[in-house]
């Protein structure tokens, strides 16, 4: 093992870093691809001479000090040197997110400024082509796969393979800029700038400086004893904050192997043959695999789902405590083992989770069914909470003090504290330098002290001092009779049914809470095959009168739950329709990390609202949707409104 | 020397800017006859080096027939094919592949039992040098021959982006990715010109545009000289060099799109005539 956390104090940089790496375990692998059908390496000196050949290459293209660049495309080895490549020559790396359409590209591309752009492939050309008209200041298109851009005029356009055959070929010219602009590099320079997907309103681009990315790095590396020979799966958006802490800043800092997928479709198979030791996701993938297993065994043999049930069954008894290393019956532990071998094995080995010590999901609330199901099965996953101001971390769990319902400690360096409003405030080494061109904004965020708004509600949980959220604190209100009015905590409960991907609920200042409900297209249709339900489109099947008895029975559950709290009893759903179509980010209704953007549902969907609260059963719609191309289109409607039962109205009704 | 003759040897520049070569395959006054059915009368035309050559025409026209003569499937009755500057005689299929001519079906001809790996892996088969006994021992020079190949076939999986499935057996596919797979098949066979017989036939729109985009890539990457079949019109006229088109067994008109589409013949045999 490799001693990696000695002198600090000159590790102030991405390239920095990455020097110390090549002299300590330049022969360790730092990426992998799968590239057609095989898992090809590169170790941290081989990413060194790539990254170093790019750098030159952009200086040579005339990329100055404070420069932003921006990166368009999915995970790979390629994009993230060319994030560091940029760091190198003192320029500004700006990841986008791949699947903005080119008029989302448009205003950040001009809010940045950047000049030079970097894309994967020729549909993200193809954007930036689109835009170029708009965005005045672009000088140079890079391209990473050559696919279908031989036709296209060269003139200001060039393969990152051939910048850096060109680089190398003229190193001399350069090598002495390049070192000079390296060891200029300190602390406070910029690190990376991310924009954030803004739930409301255009996007802000985050300044995040080497500081703020390497102490976060440093502290929760140490908080999870992260080291070199860990192995993560990047798939998730580059442009995400999260992407690059964990496969840039604790890559770089611990020196562990970032593998990038074969394509998004083969994400699945890549991270069961990689087998990661440390994992993120998002609630929605676990939900997903999730489905797929209990999907699949619906269909396995008799002895298989007999078997399945009684292991299953023991691990959720006994499994969260094992991990958690409290005591269990000796006879408890034997059947475990004995589980182990027959279920929980072959199963992890199934989803890739085989050799994982630290998974983390975060985002959105995760149903507990679904986190003890991983945790029971001996896989350590945990909550963390954060966000791109921060960094990601504001709070995690630490080994051993693991639930589903809240977000843990805060973590190393941070200091958190809670406004009489219920706002969680957050103060760390990782807080943001500012927004870029946004003082304004910057100033409303952040105070003189350092204390950034997080804009979340919540508490901190006595005895434990674990951190719990509620709501966005902007979208708590109250309801026309004063009860507290928490859309999420109703939404979260009903998105942990597996037939509902996505809900919004309404009842801000209004006499009851009313839904619309979007169903799971795989697991609603999966139910609709074995129960011999005939549908042709996803609108059909969401319009089907069983699939509302359905939902209205989940709905009516959830009533009864949101009941049981004196404080969100005010909360239950009495009237709700399922849409005809999924909310897409594509139509602007959810975010690019898939948030709901509540504002704009209800100005889209303004009639159906009105519908559900003036008594109506049914009412006849036309929605504008955009394709994948830009294209706009319209689908027309008839949505049915059903009433749902509600718990101790007659109560209330009394009280009053 | 006139300029029909000069275009035939020297070839010819597209509108956008892609460099045709000479001819590579020439019918010369086919006539194809199944006992006193006339399937194609006295057709001829030709097919450039490194072109996206189309074949339209109504149903019944004779374009499958004219498929199968170009792939030596079916013999002429009357007249003759030449190939890269040879006369052609009765050919059987392992001696079409050897040649460099590949196709794929109007539907679909695939191994369903197989996985997609291993259908493409059948595609080059005709490459493969070593002996059956040695394949089955997988040793020594069947053994870095099997890699080599699977390295090609790799290439063109990424190609047409069909990674996802390339382990899943290809009878549980969907219709669109079926017709992916067989292009990725005949493909394999790294042919000098490549016949697809209504390759978007029964597509979304979506599917269409990806094929679209699939042949306008393999001609311009391999350099694939492609001659296929369409019914749909747009897709014909966008995709192609040059139209040869075909009513009742015979060639009514030949030449780029816009030739095409402004010849009244060929107008006649799509939308009708007015009878005044």
């Amino acid at each position: 093992m490799v001693e990696m956390t000695a002198p600090s104090d000159a590790l102030h940089s991405i390239p920095a870093l990455l020097a110390r790496n090549v002299a300590r375990i330049g022969a360790l692998p730092a990426y992998r691809e799968k590239e057609f059908g095989i898992w090809q390496s590169w170790t941290w000196a081989q990413t060194d001479d790539q990254i170093r050949a790019l750098a030159l290459g952009f200086l040579s293209l005339g990329v100055e000090r404070g420069d932003h660049i921006a990166i368009i495309g999915r995970n790979r080895p390629a994009h993230y040197w060319a994030m560091v490549a940029a760091q190198m020559c003192g320029a500004v790396p700006v990841p986008l997110y791949q699947d903005a359409v080119a008029d989302e590209m448009a205003y950040v591309l001009d809010h940045c400024g950047a000049r030079f752009i970097v894309c994967g492939d020729q549909e993200q050309v193809d954007k930036v082509l689109e835009i170029e008209d708009r965005v005045q200041h672009i000088q140079h298109v890079m391209y990473n796969d050559r696919r279908g851009m031989r036709k296209y005029d060269h003139s200001r356009m060039n393969a990152l393979a051939d910048v850096q055959a060109e680089a190398r070929a003229g190193h001399f010219r350069y090598e002495g800029e390049l070192t000079k602009r390296i060891a200029e590099l300190d602390y406070d320079s910029t690190c990376v700038m991310l924009y954030t997907s803004g739930t409301t309103g255009k996007p802000k681009g985050v300044v995040l400086s080497n500081r703020n990315i390497i102490e976060t790095a440093k502290n929760t590396s140490g908080f999870d004893h992260l080291r070199h020979g860990d192995e993560v799966l990047a798939y998730l958006p580059m442009a995400w904050v999260g992407d690059f802490i964990f496969s840039v800043g604790q890559a770089y800092w611990t020196g562990f192997t970032v593998n990038c997928p074969e394509s998004p479709a083969t994400m699945m198979t890549d991270l069961r043959e990689i087998g990661p030791t440390y994992f993120f996701a998002p609630p929605r993938v676990f939900e997903g695999q999730l489905t797929n297993v209990m999907i699949r065994m619906e269909d396995a043999g008799r002895l298989k789902k007999k078997m399945f049930d009684h292991f299953m069954a023991l691990a959720r008894q006994v499994g969260p405590a094992i991990l958690d290393g409290k005591p269990v019956s000796m006879m408890d532990r034997l059947r475990y083992g004995l589980g182990n071998i027959l279920v929980y094995g072959p199963l992890k080995n199934t989803l890739g989770f085989s050799r994982i010590r630290v998974g983390y999901t975060a985002g959105e609330a995760i149903g507990p069914e679904i986190f003890d199901f991983y945790r029971s099965l001996g896989i350590n996953l945990k909550q963390l909470y954060g966000q791109t101001e921060a960094s990601v971390f504001i709070t995690q769990q630490p080994d051993g003090q693991v639930r589903s319902d809240t977000v843990g400690v805060p973590s190393p360096g941070v200091e958190v504290k809670i406004a009489e409003n219920g706002e969680v405030f957050y103060r760390s080494p990782g807080t943001f330098v500012e927004y870029f061109k946004n003082p304004e904004s910057t100033a409303s965020t952040k105070d003189a002290e350092g204390w950034v708004a997080t804009g979340d509600a919540g508490f901190f949980e006595d005895g434990t001092g674990h951190l719990r959220i509620i709501d966005r604190a902007k979208d708590v209100g109250k309801m026309a009779d004063g009860h507290l009015f928490a859309p999420k905590y109703v939404e979260n409960k009903l998105k942990f049914y597996p037939n509902i991907l996505e809900a919004v609920v309404f009842g801000n200042a209004r006499t009851m809470c009313t839904a619309f409900v979007n169903i799971d297209l795989q697991a609603v249709g999966n139910w609709a095959e074995r129960n011999n339900i005939a549908y042709a489109s996803y609108q059909e099947l969401a319009g089907h009168p069983r699939v509302y008895d359905m939902i209205q029975g989940h709905v009516e559950e959830v009533n009864r739950s949101v009941a049981a709290d004196p404080m969100l009893a005010g909360c239950q759903v009495h009237r709700f329709l399922i849409l005809h179509k999924e909310l897409d980010a594509d139509d602007g209704e959810l975010t690019r990390t898939r948030k709901v953007r509540r504002n704009i549902i209800e100005s889209k969907f303004a009639e159906l609202i009105d519908a559900l609260y003036d008594g109506r059963d049914s009412i006849y719609t036309e929605t504008e949707v955009t394709y994948e191309d830009g294209r706009k289109g319209a689908i027309k409607a008839t949505l049915t409104i059903r009433d749902a039962a509600v718990q101790g109205t007659q109560t209330r009704m009394a009280a009053e | 020397m006139n300029a029909e003759t000069a275009m035939k040897t020297e070839g010819y520049t597209t509108a956008d800017g892609r460099k045709i070569g000479g001819v590579l395959m020439e019918m010369k006054n086919i006539t194809l006859r199944f006992g006193g059915v006339t399937a194609i009368k006295d057709i001829s035309f030709d097919i450039r080096d490194g072109e996206i050559r189309a074949i339209i025409g109504p149903n019944g026209a004779g374009k499958s027939s004219m498929l199968n003569v170009i792939s030596g499937f079916y013999v002429p009755t009357e007249g003759e094919v030449w190939f890269k500057g040879f006369r052609r005689g009765p050919m059987k299929p392992y001696q079409v592949a050897q040649l460099g001519i590949a196709r794929t079906f109007q539907n679909i001809a695939l191994f369903d039992g197989m996985t997609v790996l291993d259908n493409i892996m059948t595609g080059r088969l005709t490459l493969m040098k070593t002996g059956i006994l040695a394949q089955a021992m997988w040793w020594g020079s069947a053994q870095r021959e099997e890699s080599a190949h699977r390295e090609k076939v790799e290439k063109i999986i990424d190609f047409l982006e069909i990674q996802a499935i390339r382990k899943t057996p290809v009878g549980r596919l969907p219709y669109g990715l079926k017709k992916r797979v067989e292009l990725a098949r005949a493909l394999a066979a790294e042919p000098k010109i490549l016949l697809l017989d209504e390759p978007m036939a029964g597509m979304n729109v979506e599917e269409k545009e990806d094929m679209c985009r699939f042949i306008l890539d393999v001609n311009d990457e391999f350099g694939t000289t492609i001659c296929l079949i369409e019914h749909d019109m747009g897709v014909v006229m966008d995709l192609s060099d040059r139209v040869v088109v075909m009513d009742y067994g015979k060639k009514i008109g030949d030449g780029t799109p816009d030739e095409v589409r402004a010849n009244p013949e060929v107008i006649a045999a799509y939308l009708g005539v007015a009878h005044d």
